[in-house]
C-alpha cells in the first residue's frame, strides 16, 4: 500500500500507467473499438489502395485497401501478448537461475554464470534473426527466442541480491533452527527479491515488444497476425514512395507509445523498491560493472 | 588480481565463447527440424552438379558428430571425419560455402561488404560516444535543472524509439535533399575518383545519423548516472575546496573516473549497435552485412545467413576482449595488486 501511494505520487509513473491503460483497453476491446474487422475480406477498387484518411477510414487505408485504424487497434493484442509472455518467461528463467546460482553457488552456480556471460556477449538481434529464419516464423517461436535470450540480466540481479540476503541474520537464524534450503529460498529469500524482479520485468516487457517489432519489420513476424512491426514492414515496402504517412506513422508511434509507457512505469517502480539504485541498469554503468565484477570474484 | 592472470582469463573466456558460437552455428543450421541443407538439396531448381557440390561441401554422407561404427572397426581417426569436422575444416580454410541465391562464394560476398558496415558502425558509434559523453556530463553537472530533465526525457523517449522507425522518419524528412538509398548514385564508379567518394559520403549521412542519434541517447544516460555517482565522491569535494575551476574538476576528476565504466558499457553496447546496423542498412539499402542478412532472410539463403552471423558474432566477441584489455591499461587497480 505504501508503495502504491509512492507510485501514485510520481507523475512519470502515473503518466506511464495511463498510457499503458489505453493500449490494454484497445487490446481487450478491439472487436468493439475497431470500425472494421481486419480478417474480413474486402472488395477494393484501385483507388482504395493506400487511400488517404476520410470520414469512413480515419487513418486511411493500407496497401490492401484495409482500414489502418482497425489494424492498429488489433495490433495492440500482438504486441502486448508477446511483451507480457516473453517477459514473464524470462523473469521465470532468470529468477530460477539467479536463485540457484546465488544460493547454492559452487560449480553449478559458476557454470550458470558463465552461460550468462556468454549470452551477454553474443549479439541478440542477429541471433534471433538466424534462429527464426531457420526455425520458421510463428508467434510462440518469437516469444521463445526473445525470452530464452532475455533472462540474463534478471539472473544477474537476483543472484547479486541473494548473495547478500543469504548472509543476513534472519536467514542464518532460520537455518540454525533447521529450515531446509528450499524452504529458506521460497519463504525468506524470494519475497525479498520479488519487488526488484517485478520492476525489472516491466522494463523487459518493453524490450520484448521492441524486439518483436524489429523482427517483424525485418520480415520475420508471424504471418497469420498483423503486428505493428509487420505493418511497418508492409508500409516501408510500399507506402514510402507514395508518401502515405497515414500508413507509416501510426504503427511506429504506437510502438513508441507502449514502450515509453512501460519504461516510465518500470523506472518509477525501480525507484520505489530500491531507492539506492536510481536508474535502470542500461542507464547505470556502475551497477552493471559491479554486477560483472561480482560474477568474476565468485568465479575465483 | 594479477594482471597477466586477468588477461589470460579474459582470453580464455573469449576463445570459449567463440567455440560455443561455432558449435551453435553448426548445430542451428544442421540439426533443427526441417534441416535447410537437405531441403535445398532436394530442390528441383538445383542442378545435379550444384547438388553434388553442396553434398561434398557439407560432407552430407558422413555422420553428424562422430562415427561410432568406424570407431568400432578400429579406425579412430576416421571416426572423427564427420559433418562437424568438415564444417570446422572448411571454416579454418576461410570457406563459408556458396550462396544459394547468387551462387557466389559467401566469404567473397562478406569480404566485399564488411567495410561498408564497419564504416557505418564505427562512424555512428564515434559520434554517439563523443556527443553522449559531453551531453551526459553536462546533464550530471546541472543535475535537477530543467536542462537535465529535458535530457533525461529525451533519453527515455529515444530508448523507446525503434531504430528502424527513426530511420524511416529521417528518410521521409530528408527525401529530396539527401540521397536516401544505396551506396552511390547509379552510373558513378570507383574509377571516377573524388566525385565517387564524395557521393558515397553523401549516401552515408542518413544511415550514420540514424545510428548516432539512437546510440547517443544510450551513452547520455550511462554517462549521466556514471558522472552523478562520481560527483558524490569525497575527492570531488576536495578538488572543489582546493579552488579548482569547474572545467578542471569535470575534466581531471569526474571525467577520468567516469571513463572506466564507460569502456565496459561501450563494449557491451557494441552488440546492440550491430543489431541496429541491420535495421539501418535495411531502411537505407546500404549494401553492408546487415542488408545482406535481410536479403538472405527473404531468399532463405542459409549459407549467407550463417556466414554473416558468424562474422558479426566474432566481431562483437573481439570488441569485448579489446575493451577488457583496454580496461587493464586504464584501471590502475588491476596491475597494482
Amino acid at each position: 500500500m505504501e508503495s502504491l501511494k509512492k507510485f501514485l505520487r510520481n507523475p512519470m509513473g502515473v503518466l506511464g500507467a495511463l498510457m499503458l491503460l489505453v493500449v490494454v483497453c484497445a487490446a481487450i476491446f478491439a472487436p468493439w473499438l475497431a470500425p472494421y474487422d481486419p480478417k474480413q475480406r474486402v472488395e477494393v477498387t484501385p483507388e482504395d489502395i493506400l487511400a488517404p484518411p476520410d470520414a469512413q477510414h480515419l487513418l486511411g487505408r493500407d496497401d490492401a485497401g484495409k482500414d489502418v485504424l482497425s489494424l492498429l487497434i488489433y495490433g495492440a493484442r500482438v504486441s502486448l501478448l508477446v511483451g507480457f509472455t516473453a517477459s514473464f518467461m524470462s523473469m521465470f528463467i532468470g529468477t530460477t537461475v539467479g536463485l540457484v546460482a546465488g544460493y547454492y553457488g559452487g560449480r553449478i552456480g559458476n557454470a550458470l554464470m558463465r552461460l550468462v556471460d556468454f549470452l551477454l556477449v553474443v549479439p541478440d538481434l542477429p541471433l534471433m534473426l538466424v534462429i527464426i529464419a531457420v526455425w520458421g516464423r510463428g508467434l510462440w517461436k518469437i516469444v521463445m527466442v526473445i525470452s530464452l535470450l532475455g533472462w540474463t540480466y534478471t539472473a544477474r540481479l537476483v543472484r547479486s541480491q541473494v548473495l547478500s540476503i543469504k548472509e543476513r541474520q534472519f536467514v542464518l537464524r532460520a537455518r540454525s533452527i533447521g529450515a531446509g534450503s528450499l524452504r529458506i529460498i521460497v519463504r525468506h529469500v524470494f519475497p525479498q527479491v520479488l519487488p526488484l524482479i517485478i520492476a525489472q520485468a516491466v522494463l523487459d516487457i518493453s524490450v520484448s515488444i521492441l524486439y518483436e517489432s524489429s523482427l517483424a519489420f525485418l520480415g520475420l513476424g508471424d504471418p497469420t497476425l498483423v503486428s505493428w512491426g509487420m505493418m511497418l514492414n508492409f508500409a516501408f515496402e510500399r507506402a514510402v514512395s507514395r508518401q502515405a504517412w497515414w500508413f507509416l506513422l501510426p504503427p511506429g508511434l504506437a510502438i513508441v507509445w507502449v514502450s515509453l509507457a512501460l519504461i516510465l512505469i518500470g523506472n518509477t517502480l525501480d525507484e520505489i523498491v530500491n531507492p539506492r539504485l536510481r536508474t535502470h541498469h542500461l542507464f547505470d554503468a556502475r551497477r552493471m560493472v559491479a554486477l560483472v565484477a561480482e560474477g568474476e570474484a565468485a568465479a575465483e | 588480481m594479477e594482471r597477466s592472470n586477468y588477461i589470460l582469463r579474459k582470453i580464455v573466456f573469449s576463445v570459449g565463447t567463440l567455440i560455443a558460437v561455432l558449435v551453435f552455428n553448426f548445430f542451428l543450421f544442421r540439426i533443427l527440424p526441417g534441416d535447410p541443407v537437405k531441403l535445398i538439396i532436394h530442390s528441383p531448381r538445383m542442378t545435379r552438379e550444384a547438388q553434388e557440390r553442396i553434398r561434398a561441401n557439407f560432407g552430407l554422407d558422413k555422420s553428424v558428430w562422430f562415427d561410432v561404427e568406424r570407431l568400432r572397426e578400429g579406425d579412430v581417426l576416421g571416426a572423427f571425419d564427420s559433418q562437424f569436422t568438415t564444417y570446422m575444416r572448411n571454416l579454418l580454410r576461410g570457406d563459408l560455402g556458396i550462396s544459394f541465391a547468387t551462387r557466389k562464394d559467401v566469404t567473397e560476398l562478406l569480404a566485399e561488404r564488411v567495410w561498408r558496415t564497419v564504416v557505418l558502425v564505427l562512424g555512428g558509434n564515434v559520434i554517439a560516444i563523443v556527443l553522449g559523453m559531453a551531453i551526459g556530463l553536462i546533464a550530471a553537472w546541472r543535475r535537477g535543472t530543467r536542462l537535465d530533465a529535458a535530457i533525461l526525457l529525451w533519453g527515455l523517449f529515444s530508448w523507446a524509439l525503434p531504430t528502424f522507425f527513426l530511420g524511416i522518419i529521417l528518410l521521409i524528412l530528408a527525401r529530396g535533399h539527401l540521397p536516401v538509398g544505396g551506396m552511390a548514385t547509379p552510373g558513378l564508379r570507383p574509377e571516377d575518383g573524388l566525385t565517387y567518394w564524395l557521393d558515397v559520403g553523401k549516401h552515408l549521412i542518413l544511415p550514420t545519423l540514424t545510428m548516432a542519434i539512437v546510440y547517443t541517447s544510450e551513452y547520455i544516460l550511462i554517462m549521466r548516472s556514471s558522472v552523478m555517482e562520481v560527483l558524490t565522491e569525497d575527492y570531488i569535494l576536495t578538488a572543489k575546496a582546493k579552488g579548482l575551476s569547474t572545467l578542471r574538476v569535470l575534466r581531471d576528476h569526474a571525467l577520468k573516473n567516469a571513463m572506466l565504466p564507460m569502456v565496459t558499457m561501450i563494449a557491451l553496447t557494441f552488440g546492440y549497435t550491430v543489431g541496429g546496423a541491420i535495421q539501418v542498412e535495411t531502411v537505407f539499402s546500404w549494401p553492408g552485412i546487415g542488408r545482406l542478412m535481410y536479403e538472405a532472410v527473404q531468399k532463405r539463403d542459409y549459407p549467407v545467413l550463417q556466414g554473416s552471423f558468424l562474422l558479426l558474432a566474432v566481431s562483437v566477441i573481439a570488441a569485448n576482449l579489446l575493451a577488457d584489455l583496454l580496461y587493464t591499461v586504464l584501471d590502475p587497480r588491476v596491475k597494482a595488486e
